[in-house]
């Protein structure tokens, strides 16, 4: 490709990048390396919006759930990884701000249904809380709950066994238990990283309208590799490939009208 | 919403973090202060140890007091050395080895064939009991057993019985472990062939599982080698070489102790347990190994 | 085939030898101990005077059995910080690491270590050490031996414990990181009570391996046959009163040293019994 071809192309991409007013979240310019000079997410930009669902697509090992996970500073785990660019939460670096505070106000769901195998379901739900030393009355917990139970549909399956291991649960419930869990801080952003990839038709479907359902009031960023899971459920899609990110549009307009050609591969199936 | 409000008044996230520092130091600090005895001991044992260590010491049985008690009062280092100590050692070891190595991989390839019945099941509970008997115990059944009975008198037999039953269940688990760790595909592949049990077990399960048998075995020396409390009550030592299984002998463990309880011959002490530290220092590193280029392969 | 089956019944034969060198322990300790008991009756066990004078025999196991107890409890409770400290460090922290495998081959080390040579090390290093503090006149006693059991056990308690604490589920504790904890709330929220039974279990063999230390104790508890008056005071174990009585002991003497290695026997037994149900419950 010559030079020209790729100043041609980056002016398309900025092109490209949806308008969106007044992000919750807004990613500039970030790269992240787990060692030096192998990067698995390169100098992406993108503005995230308010009560809705952005779904994050790729083949495996594009650098998407980096990307997740950089949203609420998980990736920080992972000893020596580089961060550079910016996060911003409204007008907050998150990358400036203790991981603390900014877990609280990110929560986050994972691949598998993970409660904690030592705790009751009530105690799941209200895990937030007593990890994070918050002491609360008895009628404010019962209360946390019931509203994050009843948020997730799971209220009126459990409410008679609160006091059982959460592990009894069946996967499904098990994955909205966990979303419960993320919910019970009234986090403004919540992180799904395939959160529907261990469970059976059945409990995806649910879990997906129940992601719709919550979009009223929190916003959702979701990575996935299921394509019509995104083009179900979400209103902005992103496509990411070795750790570029190639195209972000209105999910309806990426599917429809995909402007990249990488991006029209993948959607095709003919890699991923 | 109430909750809400509490939430935005109750920030420790820098108190949290604090304690979180300070935690993690603690745990610094705690292992560092849990490795430093062994760092002191091994210190302690070369430094002292290693001004007698010389040929004679490898080569020459104990000396008595008196020749002890000349030397150090003209400022020499003690004559003679540990020759009884070692050839004792290596006498009960090996009695020990001879009768706990078939014996132990036998019943552990017994209890692999037998996994799922109650009666393997109290053969591998035994074994775990066995495991957890004190040496001091094993001393003394050993000594009503063959002290009074067999030898009718303290004897390397004595000590190596006791210190069989020590390794017995260190080698029936080790063999279990290891061969349960053999694909039974290999097993079957003979089996289909017609080709007798026995066979299987010499040619195919032995030497295929032969490095993890040796990291068990050697363990189990090393764990026998230093142990002092039983041969006291069995083989009570010998001021020369024996090895006659029947008569008492001495050991490296048993004559640390002797020079411990004679104020003159306190110097062979450092010496002694640095070779002994030594012997079992080599055991450990051949059989980790071993452990590891098993895990390669 | 005619030979699988004698094959069969050598390998039955090899697990009868050790089940009859178990039940012959038990025999041989029990017919060796009758004389005393008929003599003392339970009074043996709860009595507290241990007099091998001709003429007034009197042979109570109390003090020995006080003075194990003490001495072991006294080792865990040492131990108790040092080896979580250790195992976290191993299992958690420095997962994986190069560091984590120095301190954990040092630890093992431990385990190599004559209990003569700690004994040595005890006499030379930590006693003088003790009379400094001026803990006790002449370093001796139970404080001491608690202390030399503590390191003696710590590789027991860390070998189980840090490698169930690794094997904790990566996904549990990014749940709770993602909640806000911090590494140390995870330590104490999801990893310990998620590891908790084998933690437990192996701070119980760890004590069971207290119980029947001999020759460090031996060296460094004072061998008084009294039951220990306070911390720092003298006493003498089960273990250490069988090695140093013994030489000397025939008759009535040696029924009550074989009773005390009956009660030593049935203790540890009990006590790993107790820990490997708890293991076999986990796993």
């Amino acid at each position: 490709m010559t030079t020209v071809a790729m100043a041609e192309k980056q002016v398309k991409m900025e092109e490209r990048i949806v308008d969106i007013k007044n992000p919750v979240l807004s990613i500039q310019d970030l790269s992240i390396a787990y060692n030096k000079d192998k990067y698995a997410v390169k100098h992406v930009n993108a503005d995230i919006k308010k009560n809705a669902i952005t779904a994050i697509m790729g083949p495996s090992g594009c650098g998407k759930s980096t990307l997740l996970r950089a949203i609420n500073r998980m990736h920080e785990l992972y000893p020596d990884i580089v961060t550079e660019g910016k996060i911003n939460l409204h007008d907050d670096d998150i990358l400036k701000m203790s991981t603390i505070k900014l877990r609280r106000k990110i929560g986050m769901v994972f691949q598998r249904p993970n409660p904690f195998p030592t705790m009751s379901i009530y105690d799941n739900v209200i895990a937030g809380y007593k990890l994070n030393g918050i002491k609360l009355k008895r009628a404010e917990r019962d209360e946390i709950v019931e509203r994050s139970l009843r948020n997730v549909a799971l209220w009126d399956e459990v409410k008679d066994s609160l006091m059982k291991k959460g592990t009894f649960l069946s996967g499904g419930q098990q994955q909205r238990l966990c979303i419960a869990r993320a919910l019970a801080f009234q986090p403004e952003v919540i992180l799904l990283d395939e959160p529907t990839s261990a469970l059976d038709p059945v409990a995806t479907a649910k879990v997906e309208d129940l992601l719709v359902e919550l979009k009223k009031d929190y916003t959702i960023v979701l990575v996935t590799h299921n394509m019509s899971q995104a083009a179900r459920i979400s209103d902005y899609s992103m496509f990411m490939y070795l750790g570029e990110l190639v195209e972000y549009d209105k999910t309806k307009v990426m599917f429809t009208n995909p402007r990249d050609s990488r991006t029209e591969g993948y959607l095709t199936g003919k890699f991923g | 919403m109430k909750a809400q409000i509490e939430l935005a008044n109750q920030d420790n996230s820098s108190y949290r973090k604090l304690k979180d520092r300070i935690f993690f130091w603690f745990i610094v600090v705690m292992s560092v202060v849990t490795i430093s005895p062994i760092v002191m001991i091994i210190g302690k044992l070369v430094v002292k140890g290693f001004r007698q260590f010389n040929f004679n010491f490898f080569t020459q049985t104990t000396p008595d007091t008196f020749e002890a008690m000349m030397a150090v009062s003209q400022g020499e280092i003690i004559p003679g050395g540990i020759l009884n100590g070692i050839t004792g050692s290596l006498l009960v070891v090996v009695l020990a080895s001879v009768m706990a190595i078939p014996l132990g991989v036998i019943i552990g390839i017994y209890l692999y064939e037998n996994q799922a019945k109650r009666y393997a099941g109290l053969i591998r509970s035994i074994a775990d009991v066995l495991q957890g008997v004190p040496s001091i115990v094993l001393g003394l059944i050993s000594y009503l057993w063959i002290v009074k009975h067999v030898t009718t008198g303290f004897s390397a037999l004595a000590g190596s019985v006791s210190l069989c039953i020590m390794m017995l269940p260190l080698i029936i688990r080790s063999t279990e472990e290891t061969m349960k760790m053999i694909p039974t595909s290999i097993k079957e592949a003979g089996l289909a062939l017609g080709v007798p049990y026995y066979k299987i077990i010499l040619r195919v399960l032995i030497p295929t599982g032969f490095s993890g048998l040796m990291t068990g075995i050697l363990l189990a020396i090393s764990r026998i080698i230093g142990e002092t409390a039983p041969l006291m009550l069995t083989t009570l030592g010998s001021p020369v070489v024996n090895m006659n299984i029947a008569k008492p002998t001495s050991a490296v463990p048993l004559l640390i102790w002797e020079f411990y309880n004679d104020p003159n011959m306190v110097d062979l002490i450092w010496s002694s347990s640095l070779f002994l530290m030594g012997f079992v220092l080599t055991l450990n590193i051949i059989s980790k190994r071993i452990a590891a280029k098993r895990r390669t392969i | 085939m005619k030979s699988d089956k004698v094959t069969k019944q050598i390998l039955f034969a090899a697990s009868l030898i050790i089940l009859l060198t178990a039940a012959g322990m038990v025999f041989s300790l029990i017919m060796g101990a009758i004389p005393v008991f008929k003599e003392f009756g339970l009074g043996f066990v709860f009595s507290n005077e241990w007099d091998p004078t001709e003429g007034r025999e009197n042979y109570g196991a109390l003090p020995f059995i006080a003075g194990t107890l003490i001495t072991s409890i006294l080792a865990i409770v040492i131990c108790l910080p040092m080896a979580f400290s250790t195992s976290l460090f191993i299992g958690e922290y420095f997962r994986k690491s190069a560091v984590a495998s120095v301190i954990s081959s040092m630890v093992d080390l431990l385990a190599g270590v004559p209990s003569i040579v700690y004994g040595l090390w005890g006499f030379y290093t930590l006693r003088p050490i003790i009379m400094e503090l001026g803990l006790s006149p002449q370093g001796y006693g139970v404080f001491t031996s608690g202390i030399i059991l503590a390191i003696m056990i710590i590789p027991y308690a860390t070998s189980l414990s840090n490698e169930i604490i690794s094997m904790v589920p990566n996904e549990l504790k990014e749940a709770a990181y993602s909640l806000g904890a911090t590494r140390m709330e995870v330590v104490f929220t999801v990893i310990l009570p998620n590891a908790r039974s084998g933690i437990v279990a192996s701070y119980i063999l760890a004590f069971g391996r207290a119980l029947g230390e001999t020759m460090a104790v031996t060296m460094l508890i004072g061998n008084s046959n009294v039951v220990p008056d306070s911390l720092f005071g003298t006493g003498n174990t089960m273990a250490s009163v069988i090695a140093n009585q013994f030489g000397e002991a025939d008759g009535l003497k040696l029924s009550a040293l074989i009773g005390i290695g009956l009660l030593l026997f049935i203790i540890t037994a009990l006590v790993n019994w107790i820990g490997k149900i708890i293991i076999k419950k986990f796993s």
